[in-house]
This record gives structure tokens, sequence and C-alpha cells, in this order.
């Protein structure tokens, strides 16, 4: 590894378990005694309960408990389990879930309904009937940029002049960019299962991108021993983000459960999974942009504004791709949230870059256009292989090799620069492409591998597979390392009792959990070769010299197996380069010009991720984070209707992602050239990138198609009918 | 779960009796619609009448036109060879809705009585006067990007959300059905209404009464058609606006047309202004433009989809170009 073989594709190693139905989700474990729960939520957006009537519910059939502000279980631990550190930057009031009659948001859960079946919960659920003392409410991020503050993390960034920049600039443009609401929307819903052995240990079964996390919520809230608190969570039916916390409607299940001392069990609805599980925050973008003639950037200025919660201060990097990404200068980032009675958002694939890369991407080709260069050029002329923000060089950034193979596998050469100039029948084509970014994180993770007598390997750590083929990567990382065969090997997660890894999100986990991987089995060899043993030819064998196997020199010193636990993160290289992964994405649309349809008809997609170790899963997430991407560009958009400050589009008939008749075939190119400094397999991440930018790339082809510039996404009919 | 009685009858007069017994009591064909609403609290009936053993999914010609029962399904209707064979255009129609799996289960009778998509009838938590009469239209105001354009009221703008209507509009059909008081026919654009003061009422159907068939008179010239849906994703999407065609051409003269429009009023909208207009002349764009124009003269539009007079006029146009040029191919 780290070298420049290349890795096998493998199939998933737990694919067959996945189509039969063998592999279990939070929901499908069979409790006995099991209890549902039924969330009850609020039909206002801000105010108090006046009176909650509970007694319909609590005499339904099979109703065992029915908790509101009124009677919920106090949590010890409990001083906002939203987000232990949220310090509102309104100064706004605490959400504490069933806390206290206060409403702060729509759909936020007024009681619990826990009964014996879950259509009995559900029917009790609709028994419960409150009335309301409605207060004013702000839902509309445009009705209140004056609330816009400045959070603690993302300050004001500027380097240069930006000002005097634009002042002398030859070539200028400004302009305005929005990303509404974005709904994460896996397949599998949310939610917990929670089961107490007495007072001071409970089992949850849950959807969660973090087993450790979650550990870690459930133990602070109850004020628990971590190992107290067990988490279990081997398959996740997809997260995009929204399982990175433990959202507070989960630990209000936990309370009720060790309250009625029962196991109880939420599945949040479709419904719910738009309200209390985050979001994509809505955000507007300005973007100036000054440059010379022959295209070099000379000044950029992007301003962010996003929405957050009244009670919680979600921030994410929106502007940081604009300070690092080209060689320019003068450049002024500002990232502003407004709080708002809304819940509150959370990362969602790629987050806050994606949404920064779609009005930079955008900017950039609209600047292209200015200066009469293509786009890829205009890229190319303002590269820099030094990080302009931290002064540092790259790790590795194989840019322009990626623009080259892009470049030619679309036919970019075939693109008309003039907008609207090439037709197909009635359709108009065009071609787009824009960059993403993200940056290479690599975290602290712990591996214990085990070699039995009979060969076989298990490899465990406490992390999460989303969907990305975590345990398909581990797998050929500790195959590559051991050259044990494939089938040999097994990878263990999903378990907070096993060595501690972080939560699988900002496409950390190759790199950090990997590394353990690599570290443990690298150890293994050190504990083989101690006891006269090495890897060799697929195979445990005796060293030179030695003539006892694996089984006899295990028999010999009275163990069943040999282990190895290994912790491992970065070093002092962290700190020397900067790391990111990049990717080039390519679009070719058609748009009909009377109906305003747009169709992506191909997509070329490089990703520039340091050596690929999965190559086949790998291509999997770059063609699942395009067609997010897909989404993003043409469809996605959660409406509010601020009237009421409800989102009036819940539900996925009308919130619209993308079927597979939208989806042409997409293209992947890995460099797959190894990172010297990343980790010692030389990987980058991939989740984020395959989606960040993709919208850009989208939009940037519907003006070349039309010579319409949609700053707006969704890139709908309508929008490109009206401009 | 909500109690209700079920009970499943195998003949259309048993049917009728059983409705009668309750007065919340409604039909159950496919359920794709109804028991979407039952859960979502829209519709709250005590007894449920299933109809899908009712012998009526026959589809067959007869001396005037093709009959379908009531209860065919859409799938099977969009398959039938008599259906391909003489009326291109309810295929195609019926194709460009839901997803296969939901037209394995939609009948014929229960796309006429879907209910429309508005968000804000969907939504208890919000008003409605369809869903509840004098609470308000959310819509006017609010997100009304998928609404009305035609013939709405300051009471609904909502719209007919179905496709095959739309077809069966053009196509001139006839609805026969059955009550208590015996049989009677509505002429397919005399089935839906317009809102008015009453938009909690969807049809002319009266309670009581069963949809039994449907018959499409043939016309074997109008043999080049064109279903035109625009929608948001390329599959599974109901209409921004869609329209449906069927003409015939003599030389390059449109000698006979039918058109009507989706996604554009509380029922499938019928264009015979544009068609009279049409009638007799060449098949240019020009005159697609003007029929579309003069349909577009009694538009009118809310500020979210204000759009769709410039959308509709571009779908009409588009749908005719396409419709005259499939036969030429
Ligand atoms: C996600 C989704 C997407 C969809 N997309 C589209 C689309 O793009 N285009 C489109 O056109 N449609 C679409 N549909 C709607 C679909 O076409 C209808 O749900 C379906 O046609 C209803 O038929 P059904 O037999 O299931 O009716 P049911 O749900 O069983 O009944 C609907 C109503 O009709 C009444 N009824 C049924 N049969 C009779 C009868 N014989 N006489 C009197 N009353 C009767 C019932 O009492 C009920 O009120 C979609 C539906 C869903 C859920």
């Amino acid at each position: 590894m780290g070298t420049d073989k290349k890795s096998e594709p493998l199939n998933r190693v737990d694919g067959r378990a996945k189509v039969t139905g063998k592999a279990k989700y939070f929901a499908e474990f069979e409790v006995p005694g099991v209890t549902y729960c039924v969330l009850v939520t609020s039909a206002i957006t801000r105010g108090t309960i006046n009176t909650i009537n509970t007694k319909d519910a609590e005499r339904a059939p099979g109703v065992l408990a029915v908790f509101t502000h009124l009677n919920m279980p106090v949590i010890p631990g409990w001083a906002n389990p939203a987000n232990p550190n949220a310090k509102p930057p309104s100064g706004g009031e605490k959400y504490q879930i069933l806390g206290s009659n206060k409403i702060l948001f729509n759909g936020q859960p007024i009681a619990l309904v826990i009964a014996d079946t879950l259509e009995r919960a559900q029917y009790a659920a609709s028994l419960v009937k409150a009335t309301y003392n409605k207060a004013t409410h702000q839902t509309d991020l445009l009705k209140n940029t004056e609330k816009a503050a400045m959070p603690g993390r993302f300050g004001d960034y500027s380097r240069g002049d930006n000002k005097e920049a634009h002042k002398t600039a030859p070539v200028t443009l400004e302009a305005d960019y929005t990303v509404p609401v974005e709904v994460h929307n896996p397949m599998e819903l949310a939610g917990i299962l929670a089961i107490w052995e007495g007072e001071d240990k409970v089992t949850v079964y849950a959807k969660t991108q973090g087993v450790k996390a979650t550990q870690r919520t459930l133990a602070g809230a109850f004020k628990l021993e971590e190992k107290n608190v067990s988490v279990h969570s081997e398959f996740v039916g997809g997260g995009f983000g929204m399982g990175l916390r433990t959202w507070p409607q989960e630990v209000a299940v936990v309370a009720a459960a060790r309250q009625l001392k029962k196991p109880v069990k939420l599945v949040m609805t479709r419904e719910q999974m738009f309200n209390l599980v985050g979001h994509r925050p809505y955000t507007i973008q300005r973007i100036s942009m000054g440059a010379n003639k022959d295209g070099q950037l000379q000044g950029i200025y992007h301003e962010a504004t996003a929405e957050t919660a009244s009670y919680d201060d979600f921030t994410e990097g929106t502007v940081a791709m604009t300070r690092f990404m080209y060689a320019c200068p003068n450049v002024t980032t500002k990232y502003r949230i407004v709080p708002l009675d809304r819940g509150v958002p959370i990362w969602m694939r790629g987050p806050g870059e994606a949404t920064g890369a779609f009005a930079l991407e955008s900017a950039i080709d609209e600047m292209a256009h200015k200066v009469n260069m293509d786009p890829v050029e205009f890229r190319v002329k303002n590269f820099t292989l030094t990080d302009p923000e931290k002064n540092k060089p790259f790790s590795s950034n194989n840019l322009k090799k990626a623009y080259q193979l892009g470049s030619e596998k679309i036919g970019w050469s075939k693109r008309n620069a003039t907008p609207g100039a090439v037709k197909d029948g009635e359709w108009l084509v065009g071609y787009g492409m824009s960059t993403g970014v993200f940056g290479a994180h690599r975290g602290e993770s712990t591996c214990r591998a085990q070699l039995n007598a009979d060969g076989t390997l298990v490899l465990q750590s406490a992390t999460s597979d989303i969907g990305p083929g975590t345990s398909t990567a581990m797998v050929q990382i500790a195959h590559e390392v051991t050259g044990l065969p494939i089938k040999q090997i097994r990878f263990e997660l999903g378990d907070a009792a096993l060595p501690p890894s972080g939560s699988q999100g900002g496409s950390a986990t190759v790199s950090s959990v990997g590394s353990a991987v690599y570290d443990a089995c690298m150890a293994l060899k050190g504990v083989l070769a101690d006891a006269g043993l090495t890897f060799e030819d697929g195979a445990v064998k005796p060293a030179a010299g030695k003539s006892a196997g694996l089984p006899q020199v295990l028999a010999a010193s009275n163990k069943q197996f040999f282990e190895i636990t290994k912790s491992s993160k970065g070093g002092p290289e962290q700190q020397k380069y900067s790391m990111y992964s990049f990717s080039i994405h390519f679009a070719e649309v058609r748009v009909h010009p009377l109906t305003g349809v747009v169709r992506v008809k191909r997509v070329v997609t490089v990703a520039d991720s340091g050596r690929i170790v999965s190559p086949k899963t790998a291509a999997s997430q770059m063609i699942g984070g395009v067609t997010g991407g897909i989404g993003m560009a043409l469809m996605e958009e959660g409406v509010i209707d601020h009237r009421f400050g409800r989102m009036v589009n819940k539900n996925l008939g009308d919130y619209h992602v993308p079927v597979s008749a939208d989806v042409p075939h997409i293209e992947t190119i890995f460099i797959d050239e190894p990172d010297p400094y990343s980790n010692p397999m030389g990987s980058k991440g991939m989740g984020e990138i395959a989606l960040i930018g993709f919208s850009a790339a989208v939009a940037n082809a519907v003006y070349n198609a039309t010579g319409k510039r949609i700053r707006e996404l969704p890139i709908t009919p309508d929008k490109i009918l009206s401009a | 779960m909500k109690q209700f009685s079920y009970v499943r009858v195998t003949s259309g007069k048993a049917a009728i009796s059983e409705l009668s017994k309750d007065k919340t009591a409604m039909f159950l064909a496919g359920g794709t619609n109804l028991v979407d609403l039952m859960k979502s609290g829209v519709t709250n009936p005590e007894r449920l009448v299933d109809i899908t053993r009712v012998p009526l999914a026959t589809i067959e010609a007869t001396k005037t036109g093709l009959r379908i029962g009531a209860l065919a399904k859409n799938t099977a209707v969009a398959e039938h060879p008599l259906v391909l064979k003489h009326f291109p255009l309810l295929s195609q129609a019926l194709n460009a809705g839901a997803s296969p799996q939901l037209r394995n289960m939609a009948t014929v009778g229960g796309n006429m009585m879907q209910r429309t998509r508005c968000h804000y009838f969907y939504d208890t938590a919000l008003p409605c006067n369809k869903r509840n009469p004098g609470s308000g239209c959310g819509a006017i105001g609010g997100f009304s990007r998928m609404h009305a354009i035609f013939g709405a009221s300051d009471k609904c703008i909502a719209v007919h959300p179905s496709d095959m209507c739309v077809a069966l509009t053009a196509l001139d059909a006839v609805i026969t059905v059955t009550g208590a008081k015996g049989e009677r026919k509505i002429s397919f654009g005399e089935f839906h209404r317009l809102p008015g003061d009453t938009p909690e009422i969807d049809n002319t159907l009266q309670r009581g009464e069963l949809i039994t068939a449907v018959d499409i008179p043939f016309n074997d010239a109008l043999q080049q058609t064109h279903y035109l849906k625009v929608r948001d994703r390329a599959s599974y999407a109901f209409a921004l606006v869609s329209a449906g065609v069927a003409l015939s051409l003599k030389g390059n003269n449109i000698a006979d047309v039918r058109i009507a429009m989706g996604g554009v009023a509380h029922k499938p909208w019928r264009l015979k202004e544009a068609e009279a207009y049409l009638k007799g002349k060449p098949a240019t764009e020009e005159h697609f433009r003007e029929a579309a124009r003069l349909t577009m003269a009694q538009a009118k539009a809310e500020e979210g989809n204000a759009y769709k007079l410039t959308l509709a006029p571009n779908t009409i146009v588009e749908a005719l170009k396409l419709a005259a040029a499939n036969g030429n191919i």
C-alpha cells in the first residue's frame, strides 16, 4: 500500500447479507415485550401549548403512557441534548424536548405516545389534542437578514486588499446565489430502540453514523458510565449526515423506556424526517470577483448567510473553498447565520462546500465567459500548488491531470463556447464543468486484529457503515497488508463496545479507520514474527528456518488466537501540508426551449482522492454522489410556507429526488495516485467530493445550452422559462 | 388505527346497497389514493366497500367504440391492443402517470375519482376549503406552483391531477354510472367540475353512484397523437402542465383535432376554441401558436404559477408539433 499498486475491484463483502435480508437494521431487531412510540408534533411554529388533552389517548386500547411536557421524566444530565455545546447566537431559548410548553419550531414533538402495537400507538396519537397560544414566527431568512450574526466558528477571512482589487480589476462581476432547504431523506427512517436493564444499564439499537457518539450522548444524558451504554448499529440504510446526532426525540424515547421499564421503539415517519433530523440550511450567497483580461483572478469576495435554529447555532464551511482553491491575491470571505423558528440544520453530504461550490464554481464560469476563456483553461490558469490560505503545499493535487482526463472523456473540445448554439432536434445542448473539494481528514481510530488458528482474521472497530462499503474497504486494506484471502477476513463494526473510532462523517472513515486497520495488520506481522510465523502466499506460514505452523504455535503457547489492538492517528505531516480531496465534474445537458425541461444526458466525474483503496465501492460512491448532485441541481427543495412556518412538501411524492430516468450513464475516473502524506494507504476521502460542485456543472451546462444563468437552485422548468 | 368496517362485494348492485348503509361509506378500488387519504386523516370513512371483485374490468369493442370497465387496471388499459390501436393517446397518458407499481393497482374509476394533490389539501394542519369548507384556501397567496390557471375561484385553485382523464376528455369519452335510481351517462367533459363556491365537490357523481364503464367513440382518423407531460423529474411526478393531442392531417392541413390539458384546472381542460380554430388550417407553428394564444385568453395566475402562462401555451404548441410530426415519420 502507499505504492502505485492498484487495488482490485471487490464486490461488497456484505452485499449478499444486504440483498437477502440477513443484514438487520435497527428497527428490525426483535425484542420480547417491545412497545412502540409515536410522536405527536406541533401544528404551530412559535408560541406555547395552552392545553394538551391526553385523556382520550391514555384510555385508548393498548396505550401504556402518553408523555408531554407535563409529565416527561427528568433526564439527569440533560443540559441540551440537541447539542451540549449549543449557544444560540440570538441568546434564544434552550430547546429541551418536552421540557416546557414552549414551541420553537413547526413539527416539534409535543407528546410521545407509547402503546403495545404500532397501530394502537398511531391511533392514540391521533387523539392527543393541543390548543396553543400562537406567537409570531420568523422562518423566512430573506426577511430576517438584519439578524445575521457571525458565529463563533468560521470567522471572517481576508488576504490582500479586496476592495482595491475590485476597483482596479478590468473585469468584474457580482452575483447572488441561493441554495434552498434540502433534506437528506435516506431510505431508512430514523429512530431508536431502547432496552434498559435496571436503572443503570441500557442497550440501544439506533440509526446512527457514530456508535461512540451515541454512546457518549446517552451516557451524558443519563449520567451513566459509557460501558453501561451498549449501542448497536451494524447496518445503516443511508445517512448523508442526518445520523451524526442522537436527536432529542431519540433521547426522550430512551428516557421513556427507563420510566416504563419496557423496551420502547421509535421509528419516525417520513414526514417527521423533514423536520426533526436536520437539513441542509437555506443559504444565500453573494460573490463578487475581479480578474485581468487574460483571466488572472485578482479578487474574490464571498459572503454566505445561512439559516440556523433559534435555539442552536449550526455552522458549516460554506465559504471555505473560496479561500484556497485558486491562486488569487485578494480574497475576503464572510459567513453569517440567521436564527429562525425552525428545527436545527445539520451537515448534509458535502456540508458547506456543496453550497459554497455552487456559488463559487458558477461565478468562475461566469468570469471565464466574461474574459472569453474556456472555463477549463480559466481554472488551469488560476491553479495553485500551494494552498494560498494556509501558505502550505497541498499534500497532493492532481487537478491539472483531472481537468485533462475529464475533458477528453466528455469530449469537451466539442463544446461550443457560444451559448445556445448547439441543438439536438428541438433540444438545446450544453456542456458544463466544475470543481469540488473537501478536506482530506484523518481522525484517531483504533482497531483490534485477531488471527485465529484456522487462519481467519477478524478486525474490529467501533465505526459505522452508512452505505459506502466500509467493511469492504477495510477487508481490502487488511488483505493487501497480510495477503490473506478476502474470504478469510472479516471486519466487525457498529458496536460501541469495539475499539473506539470516530463517527462516519466528513469522508474520513477509510483514512481514519483504514489507517488503524493498516497499523493493526502491520503490528500483527510483528506479533507473528516474534512467534516464528509469517504471512506468505496468502497464508500464515512458518518463518524461515521454522517448522511449526499457526495452529501448532498457538497450541504450544496455549492461545486460541493472536491479537493486537492499535490506535492510529496522523503525525506532524498533518500540520505541514494542506490536505484536500478534489473532484472535477463534467455534465452534458439538454434543455427544452419551450418547456424549460432540463435533462442531464451524460456525466464524467473525476476524483483526485489519492490511492483508491476499493475501486468498485469508490465508483459507487461517485455515482451516488452525482445522483445526489442531480437532485440538488434540478429538483430538491424543501418548501416552507412562511405564513405558517410549515414545510408544505414533506413527503417523497412532492419533495423530488432523482428517479432512474433522471440519471444518465455516469462515467467515473480516478486519478488513483497515492497521496504521500495523507495516511499509510495514500488515500483521501471521497463521499463528499462526489457531490460537491456537481450542481454548478449542471448550472454551467444550462448556461452553455441556453445563455440563461440560473443562480437559484433547483433549476426547474419554471426558472428556465422565467429567466 | 381508526376503526372502520370493511366489506367486499362481488356485484355492482351489492356495492350500491352496501354503500347506502353508512353515510361515510366509500368504495375502495386500487386504494392507491383513498388509503393515503385515510392515513393522513383527510378522508375518514367508517365503512369501506371493496369493489375490486365486481366484474367490471373488461375492455371490449362495441359497435361504436371501445368500452372500458371501471375496474380495469391502468396498466391493463395502457397495454391493451385495442387501446394501442384505436386510442394511442390514452395509452401514452396512462404511461405518463405515477409508477408501474401504482398503475398495476390503480383502476380507471379510481383514477377519475382521485383527489387533488394540493399540499394544503393533504395537510390537516393547514387551511383548505376543499377538505374543510370555510377554512380558507392555503394555496392562494401560498405555495401555488402546481396550481390552476383556468377556471379557479377565490375559494380554490387546486388542479385535478390525472393524466388519463386528459386523454379521455380529448377523446370525447362518456361515463356510465349506476345508482339506486338506475343508470345514467355523463360526458367526460361534464364529469369533473370547476370549484366555484363549493370546491369540496370534485365532480358530478352523486352520492351512492358507482362508475361502471367508460366508452370512447371510435374515431380512427385521429391517429396522430401526443401526450406531453412537463414535470419536475423525468418520471413519477405530477404534471406542471400536460397536453394531450389527437389529430388527423389531410396533406399538411389539419382535418380534425382534439386537445386537452392537465395541471391547469380543477378539471381536465378541453381546448374547444383552439380545436375549432385549427380545423382546416395548415399544420404550422404559427397556427399552433395562435391556437395556444386563443386558449390563454382566459388564463389567470397567482405569483407562484405565473410561469404557467408561458409554459401552458408552449406545451400546447409543442404537443401539436409532435402530434403533427409523428404521422410523418
Ligand atoms: C405517489 C403517487 C404518484 C402518482 N402519480 C400520478 C400521476 O403522475 N398521474 C396520475 O394521473 N395519477 C397519479 N397518481 C394517482 C393514481 O393515478 C391514483 O391514485 C389512482 O388512479 C387511483 O385509483 P385507485 O383504483 O387506486 O383508486 P382508490 O384509491 O381505490 O379510490 C380513489 C377514489 O375513487 C373512488 N372510486 C374508485 N372506484 C370507483 C368507482 N368505480 N365508482 C365510484 N367511485 C370510485 C373511491 O371511493 C375513492 O374515493 C399517483 C399516485 C401516487 C400515490
